[in-house]
C-alpha cells in the first residue's frame, strides 16, 4: 500500500509560509516551538478519542471529562508535594511532576474504566444516544469535581526548574514548551510502534478496518475496546496535567474547553485516525500560534478556517478511515 | 373541538394527564402577571414562554430529524443581537425592532443553511462536532467585539415606548396589577411564543415532517425513496435556526439587555438539552413541559437544596452535593437516567401510563429510533 504522505507535507508548508510573514527568524523559531509543543499537547488529549470512535464507533463527549479529571489531580499531588515542587534542583522538582503524573493518568484511567462500563456500554452503535448519554456524563463529572475540588480554579506555579527560557542567541525558548514537545513526541512514539509493531497494535489496527472479521477470527473485540478506552483516558488525563501546568491555573471548565480543540483536530485527521491525529494537531497549534502573532483578531476564527479549507479538500478529513 | 383539532394540526396529547399538564402550563402563563405579581415571578413566566419556543425549535432537529446540534444557542444568540443592536444603533423605535429582526433572521438562516451543507452530507456526527466548534468560536467573536456587541457587558438599551414600564395602558390598576408597559411586554411574548409553538406543531405534522420521521427513523431508505436527505436535513436545521433567532428577538425585547451569558454560553446549551430530553423528543409538548419544569427547578429548586444543604451541614462532602450551586448535578443525572430508562421523556410516559387505548393509536408516542450513519 502506498503512504500519503501529501498531508504530513502540510506542517513544513505551513512553516514555511509563517516565516516570511513573521518577519524575524528568532520570532518565527520561538512561535513554531510555542505551536508545536501546544500540538503536541492536545494530540495527547486526542488519541485516544479517535482510537476509541475508529475502534468501537464510539463518540465520547465526555472525554473533557478525564482531561479535567487528570488536570485536577495532578494539581493536587502538586500542591501536596510543594517543596519539592520549589526546590532549585531538577531532580527534585521531577520527583514531584511525575508522581503526579502518574496519578493523573491512573485516576483519569480508572475512571475511564467505571464511565465505559456505566455510561457507554448500554448505548453501543446508537450515535444519537451516545451524544446525548456521554454529555450527560460531562455535565454531571464537571459537576462533582466542583463538589470534591471546590467552585474556584486552582493557581499552579510551574516547578523552578521548568521556569523561564533558554536563550541561544536571541531566540528564546520556554523551557517548559521543550519539555511538552518532547513528552508529546514519546507518546506519538510509543504509540506508532504499538500500532505497528506489536501483535496487540495489529489487532487493535485490524479492528479498526473489520471488526466483525477480527472477532470471527477468534479475538475479543470487547476486551480490546476496554483496553484502548482505559489507555486513551489515561493519555487524556497526561494531556490535562500538561495542559493544567501550561496554563499554571485548572478550573473546572477546562474540559469543555479543550474539547473544542481536540474535537477540531480529531475531524481535521479523519475520525478513528492516529496519524491524520496527529498532523491535525500540529497544524492547529501551528496556525493558532502564528496568526495569534500576525493577527490577533483573526485568531479565534483560524481554527474554524483551517478545518473549514480542510474539509473542503478532503470531506472525510486527512485520512479517512475507510468503512461505514 | 374540530377549531382546537385544527389549531393544533391534529396532533392532541392522547393523555388526559398530559392534557391537564398543558392546560395548566398555557393558563398559568396567560395568568401570570395577575396570578403571581411580582417583578421575580413575571420574570420567570415570560423565560418560560421564551424558553418553550427555544426548546420546541431544538426538538425538531433533536426529536423529529435525528440530528444533534450543539449551535442552537448561537443562533437564539444571533436574534437577541439583532434586536439589541438595532435598538441601540436606532433608539427605541419598532422600525428598529423590525431592522433587527430581519437582520437577525437572515444572518441565522444563512449560517445554519452553510453549516448543514458542509457537514450533513458527511454524517450526522460530524455535525454536533462542527457545531460545537462553531459555537464556540461565535461565543468567543461576539465578546471580542466590543464595538458591535458591548462585549463581556453586552447591551442595554431602550424598548419602544409601548414596552417601557413608563408606559401607562390605562389609569389605576386591575386586580391590582398596574397596566403598563411591563404587562403590555409580557402578553406580546406570550401570544408570539403561542403562535410559534403552534407553528412548529403544524410543521411537524405536515408532509415534511413525515419526511424528517422518515429520515430519522432510516436515513438510507429515505434516500432510497428519492428524498434528498441532506436537503431535508439542512433545511429543518434553518427552520430551527430561525425560529430560535425569533426566540432570541423576544428574550431581547423582553430584558432589554442582552449579553453572552444570557444569550450564547454554553450552559444555555445544556439548560435547552436536559429540557427537550427530559421533557421528551419528538413531540414538541415534551419541549413546553421541560423547559417549564427545568426554568422551575432553577429558580426554586435552588431554595430547596439549600435546605438539604443545611441539614448536611457538619459532614464535608455531603453538604457539597447539596450545595445550592449543584442544583445542575442533580438534572444531569435526571438527564442521563431518562434518556436509558426514560427515551420519550415526560410525555412519553403520561402517554403510556393512560391506557391502552393511547399506547395503541395510530400514531404511537415512541421516542425516535436511533441513527445508525
Amino acid at each position: 500500500m502506498k503512504r500519503d504522505w501529501l498531508p504530513w507535507l502540510l506542517i513544513p508548508a505551513v512553516g514555511l509560509l509563517a516565516l516570511p510573514l513573521v518577519g524575524s527568524l528568532a520570532s518565527w523559531v520561538t512561535l513554531s516551538v510555542a505551536g508545536l509543543a501546544m500540538g503536541l499537547m492536545i494530540f495527547v488529549m486526542a488519541s485516544g478519542l479517535t482510537l476509541t470512535f475508529g475502534l468501537m464507533d464510539v463518540l465520547n463527549f465526555g472525554h473533557g471529562a478525564f482531561i479535567a479529571v487528570g488536570a485536577f489531580v495532578a494539581a493536587s499531588v502538586m500542591l501536596a508535594l510543594a517543596p519539592l515542587m520549589g526546590a532549585d534542583s531538577l531532580w527534585l522538582n521531577l520527583g514531584a511532576v511525575v508522581p503526579a503524573v502518574l496519578a493523573a493518568m491512573l485516576v483519569s484511567g480508572a475512571l475511564g474504566w467505571g464511565f465505559e462500563r456505566a455510561i457507554v456500554q448500554p448505548v453501543y452503535g446508537q450515535h444519537l444516544r451516545q451524544i446525548l448519554v456521554t454529555t450527560g456524563g460531562l455535565i454531571v463529572a464537571e459537576q462533582l469535581l466542583k463538589v470534591i475540588w471546590g467552585p474556584e480554579q486552582i493557581t499552579l506555579a510551574r516547578p523552578t526548574a521548568l521556569r523561564g527560557a533558554f536563550l541561544l542567541g536571541d531566540v528564546a525558548i520556554e523551557k517548559y514548551r521543550l519539555l511538552a514537545v518532547v513528552v508529546g513526541l514519546l507518546v506519538f512514539a510509543a504509540l506508532a510502534l504499538t500500532l505497528n509493531r506489536t501483535k496487540l497494535g495489529l489487532l487493535i489496527r485490524a479492528g479498526v478496518e473489520n471488526g466483525e472479521m477480527v472477532e470471527a477470527l477468534g479475538y475479543r473485540i470487547r476486551r480490546l475496546f476496554v483496553g484502548v478506552f482505559v489507555a486513551g483516558s489515561a493519555l487524556a488525563g497526561l494531556g490535562g496535567a500538561m495542559w493544567g501546568l501550561y496554563q499554571e491555573t485548572v478550573t473546572a471548565a477546562i474540559g469543555a474547553q479543550v474539547i473544542v480543540l481536540v474535537f477540531i483536530v480529531v475531524i481535521i485527521g479523519g475520525l478513528g485516525s492516529i496519524g491524520g491525529c496527529f498532523v491535525g494537531a500540529l497544524l492547529v497549534g501551528l496556525t493558532a500560534n502564528y496568526i495569534g502573532f500576525l493577527a490577533p483578531k483573526v485568531a479565534l476564527g483560524s481554527n474554524i478556517l483551517l478545518m473549514a479549507l480542510i474539509l473542503l479538500w478532503r470531506p472525510q478529513g486527512l485520512y479517512a478511515v475507510a468503512k461505514r | 373541538m374540530s377549531l382546537l383539532r385544527a389549531a393544533l394540526s391534529d396532533d392532541l396529547p392522547r393523555s388526559r394527564w398530559l392534557a391537564i399538564a398543558l392546560v395548566l402550563v398555557v393558563l398559568g402563563l396567560a395568568l401570570a402577571p395577575f396570578a403571581f405579581p411580582g417583578a421575580k415571578s413575571l420574570n420567570v413566566a415570560a423565560k418560560i414562554c421564551v424558553f418553550i419556543v427555544l426548546a420546541a425549535s431544538f426538538d425538531l432537529l433533536l426529536g423529529y430529524t435525528g440530528i444533534v446540534s450543539f449551535a442552537h444557542t448561537m443562533f437564539f444568540g444571533i436574534g437577541a443581537y439583532g434586536v439589541a443592536i438595532a435598538l441601540t444603533r436606532m433608539g427605541g423605535e419598532w422600525s428598529a425592532v423590525a431592522v433587527g429582526l430581519v437582520a437577525g433572521l437572515v444572518v441565522a438562516i444563512v449560517l445554519a443553511a452553510l453549516i448543514g451543507l458542509f457537514s450533513l452530507r458527511v454524517r450526522t456526527i460530524f455535525f454536533a462536532m462542527i457545531t460545537l466548534a462553531v459555537a464556540s468560536a461565535f461565543l468567543i467573536l461576539a465578546s471580542q467585539l466590543p464595538q458591535l456587541t458591548g462585549g463581556e457587558d453586552g447591551l442595554n438599551y431602550r424598548l419602544p415606548a409601548v414596552l417601557r414600564p413608563s408606559f401607562a395602558l390605562a389609569d389605576g390598576t386591575f386586580l391590582g396589577v398596574r397596566l403598563n408597559g411591563r404587562l403590555v411586554d409580557y402578553y406580546l411574548v406570550y401570544v408570539v411564543s403561542f403562535a410559534l409553538v403552534l407553528l412548529l406543531l403544524r410543521i411537524v405534522n405536515s408532509p415534511f415532517g413525515s419526511v424528517l420521521m422518515a429520515i430519522r427513523e432510516n436515513p438510507f431508505r429515505a434516500e432510497a425513496i428519492g428524498y434528498r436527505t441532506v436537503v431535508y436535513r439542512t433545511i429543518a436545521s434553518c427552520i430551527a435556526a430561525a425560529v430560535a433567532a425569533l426566540a432570541g428577538a423576544l428574550l431581547a425585547l423582553w430584558s432589554s439587555q442582552t449579553n453572552p451569558d444570557t444569550t450564547l454560553s454554553f450552559d444555555i446549551m445544556v439548560d435547552i438539552l436536559l429540557m427537550v430530553v427530559i421533557g421528551g423528543m419528538g413531540t414538541i409538548y415534551g419541549a413546553v413541559l421541560g423547559a417549564t419544569v427545568l426554568l422551575f427547578a432553577q429558580n426554586y429548586l435552588q431554595d430547596l437544596l439549600g435546605i438539604a444543604s443545611q441539614a448536611f451541614a457538619g459532614v464535608p462532602l455531603l453538604a457539597n452535593l447539596f450545595h445550592p450551586d449543584r442544583w445542575l448535578l442533580w438534572l444531569g443525572v435526571a438527564f442521563i437516567l431518562c434518556v436509558y430508562f426514560f427515551p420519550s421523556g415526560i410525555v412519553g410516559s403520561l402517554r403510556s401510563s393512560s391506557g391502552p387505548r393511547a399506547s395503541l393509536s395510530a400514531r404511537d408516542a415512541s421516542g425516535p429510533k436511533d441513527l445508525k450513519s
